[in-house]
């Protein structure tokens, strides 16, 4: 079933052109369906009560009260759940993180669900989770970072190891004549997409149908198959427009899966959606961390040691842990680099990939301590990462793939007006005498691939049918994907019927790690290589045909065409060869994933972000007055939607700078602003002058297409950009985010 | 939200008959009534619905000059009425520094007036709250404090008001006029909103079925116009509570003080009036000397509730900033970003 | 406990009947007449999301009682193109890239709408960028929204001349 018909677009159609978004006219009408927005009949509405304590026991809910609300139909406990095929803390992978769903009265966390009501309209399922008003035995939990003893983790992030080390940083460091030690904390972030997580799930027998927003739809559909112990083929996923994921809607969420088991405990189909406060819990989160950092340089100010120590959290029943020190094996040319991550327990819902994880949180310290270090080597901060710019990868010794930083650097400095830039702190004011200050961050992200699918079908009438299980999150995958696909089909973007964003089709892999264009792009690449070539095969063996002998090699496909690469006045229309070997289509199936190139080469994209800020003098408030960033990230599809990844990801540098932290109760392990009045995220005025520069680069062996991804990079390099602005500006240096006015005081 | 009842009010009489009832509330465009409803801080069994009250959205002046502000004026038409803004440019600048233009399109003065607090442990029905629940504690003491009460809190309660637009009011010597079952009467809004004490829960002076019709500004109130502002420390460049704020009026005479007003937000559950302040004004020189003066009486008994003494010191430079740019006079067009503190300082005094 | 209001709702009058007092305008909206172009950010007056127009003026539908406004007249982003003629706004919105996953994007359109309405702004950014502080946008699309917003306000100035039917063009001048 199509998801949307995205309607045909106004301008050019090939790689590298700006094209609006196609589907822009849907989302701008209110036509763009999002998962809450479906109605199937019969629909019943489900609310989750969730829980007011952060560890110990449910001893009580009222079901009796909630039951006897008008419109209440049923009250979903550990009691009478739905049973599952597999228990929801069962891991099966490393992909697999541990699920609430009622599985008993234990309390992990705030804002854990501990029933879900189901009614015939949502105003009385509200009031029915209500109702529940459930009694608790109370623990005391573990809150903060200093609650517990730390312990060494077996990985981090998605399987890396806690330790790293090259060279001697001892040495280093003891040789060094210049030092410093710096340690920056984060606070807890949470993801907060516009769009509150939600489902809505209609079974028939055993077959399932869903409206769910998903980062990864092959992997919710294995998780869902196994937890309810059916085939993923029965379940069919829709999720053709996320209202942002940022991470969070990676892997199914529980609140997602209950919804699911709501419907099967009614037989009716249900709608769940989460409230704001309860996105405060079961769906991931950025952990907070502390990180201490000890570098060395010499005279010169070249660096002699680095060491970057992360101390993180993660729940008390599952494992992710924010690998901040990941960026310091990237940037920066020490020969002694060491980097270590532990870890506490706390009583959290489990920490997850939140944009860019560990590359935000460890790019705002280390960028902050080497500010320091260019400081106390009384070096321009531009010119200090200059003079320790890395040739090679520092930690792994490879060389990069691509890297044009160095012209990062020059176009971002040369667009902000950098050499005007005093090198004392406290130097500039604005005409009211309001503090002005001007810094600078490196930005880099992993240019990483992963794994896809995907399905090109060239048809009698001479256009092109694609598809492939792709996710638009607001990256603009059904414009950047299609261009792909226009650009490997030798079609106009506007012959091409592609659909993308539902589980029926190809598996697309998961929108995330700034590797979906890639990834994806790659699949549909190496489809329409398959369908061209059966084409061709078609064509060029083919007496009749204008193109027989020629061989796959000697065609290429253009405006609808088979032409001869040495006669171009030898073509044939797709049409017509379909239509002369009796065929309706031929189908070609691609597929893409890493390479051996990933051996040899460190694959990263790289920006520099400079940023200016206003602080009152006396009153300690912040604005972040112009931002500009110029980043190299390989082959750009799309300059429009590349540069608005751009923007979004420096104003998450900013929010990351500024505003953004969940605010926990020391006793209760409650977040006390779980709301988006007081959990601040920038607004409008918050961000009045973004520029970002798109700097060229050629990659040859990052993939195919020899692109790197841009959904994160943006974050990292702003905060910290923003963070030494505030030291320029006025001479502090804060080293716990976010900066507010009360820490300038 | 629990079931209610709803009445449309027709006319104040009746409005105030049907308020008086127990559980009962009064809605006008509910901006803050539903989100506490929605959080289950409030519970009311029946709606009054007083936005069809005949004649209470109007503004009127008055042959004295005072003026009138009907309990329904929304909060964006009265800070875009042009003579309204005119007379009293730090109240129009405190409505726009206050929320989102979506808010002050729908929510009335009297219900600005009527604001609970922001404070997150009172929003939080998990949480001990002496003013939610009586007698019950205080959690926030002892919990996250940093944008609490610095002036005039108590054990029982450290909360503050979280209107922007009563702290010039308050300062202008509003009044509030009141319909109830007992007939109409008006008190100051300076004793309108009670200090928590030890009865938190008491946020006002109204009683069961009072109804309020009218903010009313006296003809003096004017007389500040030229030299008139509204400062307010955030967190976010708009859309953001104030952690403090201030409210300057000055009325200057031969290049001396005659009368100040000066009021502060974000401080007390109470638009926080400073009266010892502007008396030390009076008669001086309108200098950093007397500003500072001033901002260190208005703070005079600050104490910190919790990790917020930072407030203390901030709410001093503000009123110290807020009286400079005062006596810069009025701008002759609202700041873009009215209240901001990182707003450029005003090109063209007005008068 | 059913009652009947009678709204207008993006030009058509209608009589709905009202299950539960307890209504928002914005679950009236999506849950009973299936307009869900205005979406539920945060269902607390905190994001935007769900902005509408009611009798002209820019509001959160989450914090209006659907009752309450029985006689009114709603705008929601459905009612704004006529036809296949999209409104200034919502051209602007695309060819500035005002928005990433267009979940906002509704309650960005109606409150630019209403903004233009309010003609408080003129063409000035700063203005442009606080009057559209009360729509959250994750995405971080406020560039281009404000680049948006001041090129549909100058367009529709343009072609205030008549061209268009009244109430459409912003009084803005």
């Amino acid at each position: 079933m199509p998801e949307t018909a995205p309607r045909p677009i106004r301008h050019g159609s090939s790689i590298g052109q700006p094209l609006t978004r196609r589907d822009g006219i849907l989302k701008v009408t209110g036509a763009a369906a999002y998962a809450a927005d479906h109605h199937p009949p019969g629909m019943l509405y489900a609310v989750m009560a969730v829980s007011r304590i952060a560890r110990g026991r449910v001893t009580h809910l009222d079901v009796a009260a909630a039951k006897s609300h008008p419109g209440v139909v049923a009250v979903m406990t550990p009691q009478n759940k739905p049973a599952l095929a597999r228990h929801p803390d069962e891991k099966t992978d490393g992909f697999t993180f541990r699920l609430d769903l009622l599985q008993d009265d234990r309390v992990r966390y705030a804002n854990q669900p501990v029933a879900v009501v189901i009614a015939e309209t949502l105003e009385a399922a509200t009031e029915g989770a209500a109702l529940l008003d459930p009694a608790y035995e109370a623990e005391t939990p573990a809150v903060g970072l200093d609650s517990s003893e730390p312990f060494t983790p077996p990985a981090i992030g998605v399987g890396d190891p806690a330790d790293m080390a090259t060279g001697d940083v001892e040495s280093g460091l003891a040789a060094a004549s210049r030092r410093i030690e710096a340690t920056y904390e984060t606070p807890a972030q949470y993801h907060n997409a516009m769009e509150p997580h939600a489902v809505v799930a209609t079974w028939d027998g055993d077959t399932l149908d869903l409206d769910m927003p998903s980062q990864g739809l092959a992997m919710a559909q294995a998780r869902i198959a196994g937890l309810f112990g059916i085939a993923p083929s029965d379940i069919h996923i829709r999720s053709p427009f996320l209202g942002g994921g940022f991470g969070s809607k990676g892997m199914i969420a529980g609140p997602q899966v209950l919804g699911i088991m709501a419907a099967r405990l009614v037989g009716r189909p249900v709608k769940l959606v989460m409230s704001r406060p309860q996105m405060f819990g079961p769906v991931g989160h950025r952990a907070p961390t502390r990180q201490n950092l000890r570098l060395g340089a010499a005279e010169d100010g070249g660096l002699t040691a680095l060491d970057h120590e992360t101390l993180t959290a993660t729940s008390t029943f599952d494992d992710f842990i924010e690998p901040s020190g990941g960026v310091s094996h990237t940037l920066y040319a020490a020969p002694a680099l060491a980097t270590r991550h532990r870890a506490v327990r706390l009583d959290t819902g489990t920490p997850l990939f939140m944009r860019a994880p560990g590359e935000a949180s460890g790019s705002v310290a280390l960028e902050g301590a080497i500010d320091e270090m260019a400081e106390a080597c009384g070096m321009d901060p531009l010119a200090f990462r200059l003079r320790n710019y890395a040739e090679t990868e520092p930690a792994s010794g490879k060389p990069f793939s691509s890297k044009a930083l160095r012209e990062c650097y020059a176009r971002g400095a040369e667009a902000f007006g950098w050499s005007k830039r005093p090198l004392a702190p406290g130097r500039m004011r604005t005409p009211d005498g309001l503090l002005v200050g001007w810094g600078v961050g490196t930005a880099t992200f992993p240019a990483l691939m992963f794994q896809a699918e995907a399905r090109a079908v060239l048809t009698a009438t001479g256009e092109a049918a694609v598809a492939i299980g792709a996710i638009d999150m607001g990256q603009g995958a059904w414009t950047a994907l299609a261009q792909i696909a226009a650009e490997e089909l030798g079609l106009s973007i506007e012959a091409i019927d592609f659909r993308i964003g539902s589980s029926d089709l190809p598996n697309g892999g998961i929108a995330g790690g700034s590797a979906h264009t890639a990834t994806a792009g790659t699949a549909i690449k190496a489809a329409a290589a398959d369908a061209i070539a059966q084409l061709t095969a078609l064509a060029t063996q083919d007496r009749r045909s204008p193109l027989y002998g020629a061989g796959n090699a000697g065609v290429i496909a253009r405006g609808g065409r088979l032409v001869r690469r040495d006669d171009e006045t030898r073509s044939e229309a797709f049409a017509e060869i379909l239509a002369r070997a009796g065929r309706d289509a031929v189908e070609g199936k691609g597929a893409a994933g890493p390479d051996a190139a990933r051996e040899h080469y460190a694959m990263h994209a790289h920006g520099a972000v400079f940023a200016e800020v206003t602080v009152d003098p006396d009153l300690g408030q912040i604005r972040t007055t112009r931002l500009v960033g110029a980043f190299a990230a390989g082959r750009i599809i799309n300059p429009r939607l590349v540069r608005s990844q751009y923007y979004g990801g420096m104003i998450w540098g900013v929010s990351f700078a500024l505003h953004e932290q969940a605010v926990m109760d020391p006793r209760t392990g409650r977040p006390m602003n779980a709301n988006l009045a007081e959990y601040h995220v920038p607004v409008n005025a918050d961000v009045p002058a973004l520029e970002a520069i798109l700097v060229e680069e050629e990659d040859p062996h990052v993939n195919p297409l020899g692109i790197k991804g841009v959904g994160e990079i943006g974050v990292t390099g702003s905060a910290g950009a923003i963070v030494n602005a505030i030291w320029h500006a006025t001479g502090r240096r804060v080293r716990t985010l976010p900066v507010t006015l009360d820490k300038l005081l | 939200m629990i079931p209610f009842e709803y009445v449309r009010a027709t006319d104040v009489a009746g409005a105030v008959a049907s308020g008086a009832e127990p559980g009962a509330a009064y809605l006008a465009a509910g901006t803050n009534l539903l989100d506490l409803m929605k959080g289950g801080v409030s519970r009311p069994t029946r709606l009054v619905d007083i936005t069809r009250l005949p004649g209470l959205a109007a503004v009127a002046r008055r042959d004295d000059g005072s003026v009138r502000i009907g309990a329904l004026a929304r909060n964006s038409d009265l800070a875009h009425d042009p003579a309204f803004a005119g007379a009293y440019p730090a109240v129009a600048e405190a409505l726009l520094s206050g929320a989102s233009a979506q808010l002050r399109n729908a929510a009335t003065a009297a219900g600005n007036v009527m604001q609970r607090t922001r404070c997150p442990y009172f929003a939080d029905t998990a949480s001990a709250c002496n003013k939610r629940r009586p007698g019950t504690g205080c959690d926030a003491q002892g919990g996250e404090t940093r944008l609490h009460a610095i002036l005039g809190w108590s054990e029982a309660c450290i909360a503050t008001h979280p209107s922007d637009f009563c702290v010039p009011l308050v300062a202008l010597d509003a009044r509030v006029e009141i319909a109830g079952p007992a007939g109409t009467r008006t008190v100051p809004l300076e004793s309108f909103h009670r200090l928590p004490g030890d009865a938190p829960e008491r946020e006002t002076v109204l009683e069961p079925g009072d109804l309020i019709t009218a903010l009313v500004l006296p003809p003096e109130a004017a007389g500040f116009s030229g030299h008139s502002r509204y400062l307010k420390v955030r967190d976010r460049t708009s859309y953001a509570f104030a952690v403090v704020s201030a409210a300057v009026g000055l009325r200057l005479e031969g290049g001396r003080i005659a009368e100040a007003r000066l009021a502060l937000g974000g401080v007390a559950l109470k638009p926080w009036r400073a009266r010892e302040a502007e008396g030390l004004l009076a008669g001086r020189a309108p200098d950093e000397s007397a500003f500072r003066d001033a901002a260190d009486a208005a703070l005079t008994g600050a104490e910190p509730s919790g990790d917020n003494a930072f407030k203390i010191e901030l709410a001093r430079r503000l009123v110290v900033r807020a009286l400079h740019r005062a006596a810069a006079g009025t701008p002759e067009r609202l700041p873009a970003l009215p209240g901001s503190v990182l707003a450029p300082a005003p090109e063209a005094p007005h008068a | 406990m059913s009652v009947d209001i009678v709204l207008t709702v993006n030009g058509t009058r209608r009589t709905i009947p009202l299950p539960d007092l307890r209504t928002t305008l914005l679950d009236l909206l999506r849950e009973g007449l299936h307009l869900t172009g205005a979406k539920k950010g945060c269902d607390r007056g905190q994001c935007g999301a769900c902005t509408v127009l009611v009798d002209g003026r820019r509001i959160n539908a989450c914090l209006a009682l659907a009752i309450s406004l029985d006689g009114a007249e709603i705008l929601t982003i459905e009612g704004l193109a006529e036809g296949d003629r999209l409104h200034p706004v919502q051209e602007a919105f695309i060819a500035h890239d005002g928005f990433q996953c267009g979940f906002c994007t509704p309650g960005q359109i109606m409150s630019a709408v209403g903004l233009i309405r309010e003609a408080q702004a003129g063409n000035d950014p700063e203005r442009v960028r606080e009057a559209m502080s009360g729509n959250l946008c994750r995405c971080g699309a406020y560039a281009g929204i404000t680049e948006a917003v001041l090129e549909a306000q100058q367009a529709m100035i343009q072609q205030s001349t008549g061209q268009r039917p009244a109430g459409r063009q912003g009084e803005a001048a």
